[in-house]
């Protein structure tokens, strides 16, 4: 496919990476923001084709996992409530909350459709005007424009029997938060290539100069993966911290602001919990005041609901990129994308759920092995 | 999650709301899209598309430029591989 294929030339990677092991001088460590990011790393093994002076470590955004358990509950109490036609993305259907998942819920007699995108649930809405079709809208900064449109034309079209369980998340407020963290490793970072598509990376600029970082808006192509890290590692031995764009095909300083202005005229920017990771101050979004009426928290009243994470898992410091996934005893044993007990496990862009797709939990088995 | 994919606009059109639609071919499959974010596509653009919104035009120009940037990177180290060891500072350029 154009604009897919050509971003994966082997012979090209391979000059790429030559490049970045000419320049380096070094040991640096960088991170990946993006979950998509992670998956094609280690889909490729792009981390295995770096020379040994470059870490990549994997970020928070995987809005899957980082979608809080409270927030898990209180979809699936909605969802079995039998006036309810409960609408998610599929990759939100396998997530355990702390009693089931959504497909459990769904084999028990939930109504619980899978949705290509939010403005569906529009469809379902006026075909069922018996039924209350809530959607769960999460995600980060690129998916907010798609939920912002499904609320906004529910108000324009009156479509009165259509809410929104909202739990987005924003990127800048969770680098800050890695930046800020005394344990803190990260050197450089690999933007996200997507959600400055929307709000474009006027807003990382501040963040690059306080922390001295520097900070590649890159793209999800293994090609784009590797220039956006030649393009950090340069900054990086060259002493300097600016924000670059390595994805200019699709991204602009500004961002798309057609876009930026519905979310900002159906969502406000509000304190969020993070799974693994906790609350970090103003760092999602919520529907707002005059939107209420499509707000299926306010509609179902859903009590807090109390949630212990298992002691064992490390996925909050794997999501902050102080641990890898195989530094967890419990990776790839007693925790697995069947049975996963943390945030980076429950979805396939988590980096522990990436890395045993592709076998990293057998390597580790073989450097066990080797070393007996 | 944010996985987005380009596709090449094939149809637009209004729905009965009012909303600006169309549709999109990725690679043989046709999807429908929204358009309200990108008011200026036309038919025959490619456009990157996330939850069946387009979210932003491709810049076929800046794509050609950015790839034979790299191209280029990849000439001048093949340049170099034939030439005498002491020529290998001559690809200290790229983008």
């Amino acid at each position: 496919m154009k604009y897919l294929d050509e971003y994966r030339d082997k012979a090209l990677a391979q000059k790429v990476v030559a490049e970045i092991k000419r320049i380096v001088t070094r040991p640096w460590v960088l991170m990946e923001v993006c979950g998509g990011q992670t998956h094609t790393i280690v889909k490729y093994g792009i981390d295995h084709l770096l020379p040994d002076e470059v870490e990549l470590v994997h970020g928070p955004g995987c809005p899957v996992c980082v979608t809080s358990l409270e927030m898990i509950d209180k979809a699936h109490a909605i969802a079995q409530r039998p006036e309810v036609i409960f609408c998610s993305f599929g990759d939100m259907l396998r997530v355990p909350g702390s009693e089931a998942d959504l497909l459990v819920l769904k084999s028990r007699g939930a109504d619980v459709r899978v949705v290509y995108s939010p403005m569906d649930c529009l469809k379902i809405a006026r075909a069922n005007p018996d039924k209350k079709v809530v959607f769960f809208a999460i995600g980060f900064e690129t998916t907010a424009p798609g939920n912002a449109m499904a609320v906004w034309q529910a108000k324009q079209q009156g479509i009165e029997n259509f809410s929104v369980l909202v739990s987005h998340v924003l990127v800048p407020p969770a680098m800050e938060s890695i930046l800020a963290s005394p344990q803190n490793r990260v050197q450089g970072f690999l933007g996200p290539g997507h959600v400055c598509t929307v709000v474009g990376y006027e807003e990382y600029e501040p963040l690059a100069a306080r922390f001295h970082v520097p900070i590649v808006v890159t793209g999800f192509e293994p090609l784009d993966l590797l220039e956006g890290v030649l393009m950090t590692v340069r900054q990086l031995e060259a002493g300097t911290y600016e924000v670059q764009n390595q994805y200019p095909r699709v991204v602009k300083r500004e961002g798309n602001l057609v876009a930026r202005d519905l979310v900002n005229k159906v969502f406000e920017v509000y304190d969020r919990k993070w799974r693994g990771v906790g609350m970090i101050p103003k760092s999602g979004y919520k529907l707002r005041e005059e939107l209420s009426d499509h707000d299926a928290e306010r509609i179902f009243q859903v009590k807090e609901i109390d949630t212990q994470e298992p002691s064992i898992c490390i996925s909050g410091l794997v999501l902050q990129g102080v641990k890898k996934p195989h530094d967890c005893p419990a990776f790839g044993t007693l925790c697995t994308p069947e049975h996963p007990l943390g945030a980076t496990m429950v979805s396939a862009e988590g980096a522990c759920a990436a890395y045993y797709a592709y076998g990293r939990h057998l390597q580790c088995e073989k450097k066990e092995l080797a070393s007996l | 999650m944010c996985l987005a994919i380009p596709g090449k606009l094939i149809e637009i059109s209004e729905n009965p709301e009012g909303v600006r639609m169309g549709k999109a071919n990725f690679g043989g499959i046709v999807k429908q899209v929204c358009l309200e974010y990108t008011p200026e596509v036309n038919t025959g653009d490619y456009v990157l598309v996330h939850v069946g919104f387009a979210l932003s035009k491709v810049d076929e120009d800046v794509a050609a430029r950015t790839y034979a940037m790299l191209e280029e990177m990849k000439q001048l180290e093949e340049l170099s591989d034939a030439d005498e060891p002491e020529a290998a500072p001559a690809i200290s350029g790229g983008p």
